[in-house]
């Protein structure tokens, strides 16, 4: 089970957090700031996961951003690293090679694209066609 | 209000939006609702009783011609559902698990474990509906529905029994997986949906674990999966790290086994490092199922300890450990020491202990075992625990032959360096029980002891002469230097009296020592320096006994 997602860039400031099971508001902060510390630590050799607390943690960097997903113990890290894969490659082809600053003004967007995939912490779906049909739905009542 | 999500994100309160979601949710606008609901679902959580307010907006928006609502309410309910809400709202859920619309199945089914999760008892209502999930074509639907038996099983080991009915469907599912051909929707660099896959083999694991029937239906699709995988990618080596989890947890024969520890194996060799932490961690859980298999790739195993990752590092230096036995442990402890010295200190004491516990089990011969535990003292020695210290100091008291050879070794240790605690007080105890091998020179050699290793180690070692005065005078620096702990200084201050009784010319000099002490601030060392005082000039002549 997936206990949160986080989008962290290089200065260690979050642009993206999704929590799936309830932490309290101050708690979150401070555990978001430990964890993304020893991410940013961690150079080009050095294993993609990590333990922390009682729960593991699995990262991943994409240019400028850390794609920072924690899980519990009895998930697949290997697993969980391809589907952080799926996850760029949905919002690039919603955003067109996407960049952090298009997640910053479209945190709606990113917001229900992952909720589309995860849904209490369980991922739900993997196609990309199917994940962006009810967004596009969205963009066209709007226009 | 998405710039309100954004603030809440970074950590300040704003909990004055929850009113403008609800009156966002009951909007009949679908960005309005979709907004609300992504509000709802950020900043409301089950701890506050705005949600219930939701729950009669959620059941009409159930009823929804539109899909995409449907699916808005689903999925809103199951992030944040709590008891009572799951209670009004498991009817509906149930019916729209029915519906023939996939997108709105897959939802509903989530949401269903959620409530299976919080409400135990609903379960039975859901039931009935998996079997038809399991048999759904669409993969979505599959994934969703394999999730929900997961959380029955978890939530309630007796409908384990009741899912094992459902196993040649999942193997059916599987083969088809691996069978058929390229399809665009579900493929990840090459292998048809692989989420689904990990899926299928985590409930078969749960479903096969303590059952042999079922392990034994299992063991040729795993074979199955196991070889025809293509590992060149990391979609793969997560298949194959499924399916070896897998084939450890159930009943499997042997071979399969066999299979499993050989793919640990070359995940081991892979240049990959996120697969390499894997396959040691994975082994640390196979090593007490099957040990032979694991020690074929100790060689490997040591080599990891180079790596420059940490947490690789630590793993397999768990496993080392776990490896020992009598045969290997010279090569380990070697590998290990080496590493000691190039380890950060959370890792010293762990080692320290862990060391000391092996050498206590495997050694060969008590003279390695003393060697390797004075190693240990010298190289970690201030990151050891107290207790060990007397625990070495029980041990050592036991081995009669080389009382000689390690009150050496510890005696030119303790002049190297008398910061380290735990070594200073082992030294100081050796030195006073038997400083007067010590003065004397007398090594003796453990009997029927020659390898050719220890031979070379002998050589390089030379025999100390010490004399009585040099050895008063380190202890008297360890009794004066700041950095000696008061346990120490209580230690020295024993030892000096005892040697009062071995050593036969200083008599007056650790006469004065002593009594300076009479005066000290520490509680301690006054009564124990005033009392030998007393013992000197009363007993005098008890001393040829003593």
């Amino acid at each position: 089970m997936l206990k949160f997602v986080l989008l962290v860039n290089k200065q260690g400031q979050t642009r993206l957090s999704q929590y799936y099971e309830y932490v309290p508001v101050e708690e979150r902060v401070t555990t978001e700031a430990d964890i993304v510390r020893k991410c940013l630590s961690r150079n080009e050799e050095s294993c993609s996961f990590m333990e922390y607390k009682n729960f593991k943690v699995v990262f991943r960097r994409y240019a400028s951003l850390y794609f920072i997903v924690g899980v519990d113990n009895s998930e697949n890290e290997l697993s969980i690293l391809e589907f952080i894969h799926n996850i760029v490659e949905t919002f690039d082809r919603y955003f067109e090679s996407v960049c952090e600053l298009d997640i910053m003004f479209n945190i709606d967007r990113a917001h229900m694209m992952l909720d589309e995939m995860i849904v209490n912490g369980n991922i739900v779906e993997t196609n990309k066609s199917r994940v962006l049909a009810p967004i596009a739905v969205l963009d066209k009542s709007n226009r | 209000m998405a710039k309100l999500l954004y603030i809440h994100m970074l950590g300040y309160p704003a909990h004055f939006g929850q009113m403008e979601t609800l009156k966002l949710i009951a909007s009949p606008r679908f960005s309005d609702k979709r907004l609300g609901y992504l509000g709802a679902m950020m900043l409301l959580d089950e701890r506050q009783d705005i949600h219930i307010l939701i729950t009669n907006c959620m059941k009409n928006d159930m009823h929804h011609q539109v899909q995409y609502v449907v699916g808005l309410a689903l999925c809103a309910l199951g992030s944040i559902c709590s008891e009572e809400m799951s209670r009004d709202l498991s009817g509906e859920v149930e019916k729209l698990l029915k519906s023939s619309n996939p997108y709105i199945v897959r939802k509903a089914a989530l949401c269903a474990a959620r409530i299976v999760r919080k409400v135990p008892d609903l379960m039975e209502v859901f039931v009935p509906t998996t079997r038809q999930l399991l048999s759904e074509k669409n993969h979505a639907v599959l994934l969703t529905g394999i999730c929900l038996v997961t959380e029955m099983c978890t939530v309630n080991p007796d409908s384990l029994q009741h899912f094992r009915r459902f196993l040649p469907n999942l193997v059916r599912m599987l083969k088809n997986l691996i069978m058929a051909g390229y399809s665009p929707e579900h493929d990840v660099h090459g292998i048809s949906d692989p989420f689904l896959q990990v899926r299928v083999l985590r409930l078969m694991r749960m479903l096969g674990k303590g059952d042999e029937d079922t392990s034994e239906m299992m063991n040729d699709i795993l074979a199955q999966v196991a070889t025809n995988t293509d590992s060149s990618k990391n979609v793969g080596h997560s298949i194959l790290y499924e399916t070896v989890l897998t084939i450890m947890d159930i009943q499997s024969e042997s071979g399969l086994r066999v299979l499993a520890v050989n793919i640990l194996g070359r995940f081991l060799s892979n240049s990959d490092r996120n697969v390499r932490y894997v396959a040691l961690n994975t082994l640390l859980r196979t090593v007490s199922v099957d040990y032979n298999a694991v020690q074929r790739h100790r060689s490997t195993i040591l080599d990891c300890l180079k790596e420059s990752d940490v947490s690789i590092r630590r793993r397999a230096l768990e496993l080392s450990f776990a490896l020992v036995n009598k045969n290997n442990i010279r090569t380990i402890m070697k590998e290990v020491l080496a590493f000691l010295d190039v380890a950060e200190p959370e890792f010293k004491s762990f080692i320290a202990t862990n060391s000391l516990v092996a050498a206590e089990k495997h050694s060969p011969n008590k003279r390695w075992h003393i060697d390797t535990v004075l190693t240990v003292l010298i190289k970690a020695g201030s990151y050891m625990q107290e207790e060990l210290v007397f625990t070495i100091i029980a041990m050592l008291s036991q081995t009669d032959q080389l009382h000689g050879y390690h009150t050496q070794r510890l005696y030119v240790a303790l002049t190297n360096d008398i910061s380290q605690q735990p070594l200073v007080q082992v030294a100081i105890w050796a030195v006073g029980e038997y400083g007067d091998l010590l003065v004397t020179g007398q090594v003796e050699n453990e009997i029927g002891g020659g390898e050719e290793e220890e031979e070379e180690e002998e050589g390089r070692r030379e025999v100390v002469q010490v004399t009585e005065d040099e050895v008063l005078d380190v202890l008297e620096r360890v009794l004066q230097s700041p950095q000696s702990s008061p346990a120490t200084r209580q230690y020295t201050l024993n030892s000096v009296m005892k040697l009062s009784s071995r050593f036969s010319t200083s008599l007056p000099r650790i006469k004065a020592m002593v009594s300076s002490y009479g005066n000290n601030m520490d509680m301690e060392l006054q009564q124990r320096a005033v009392e030998y005082c007393a013992i000197f000039s009363k007993h005098d002549n008890m001393r040829k006994v003593a």
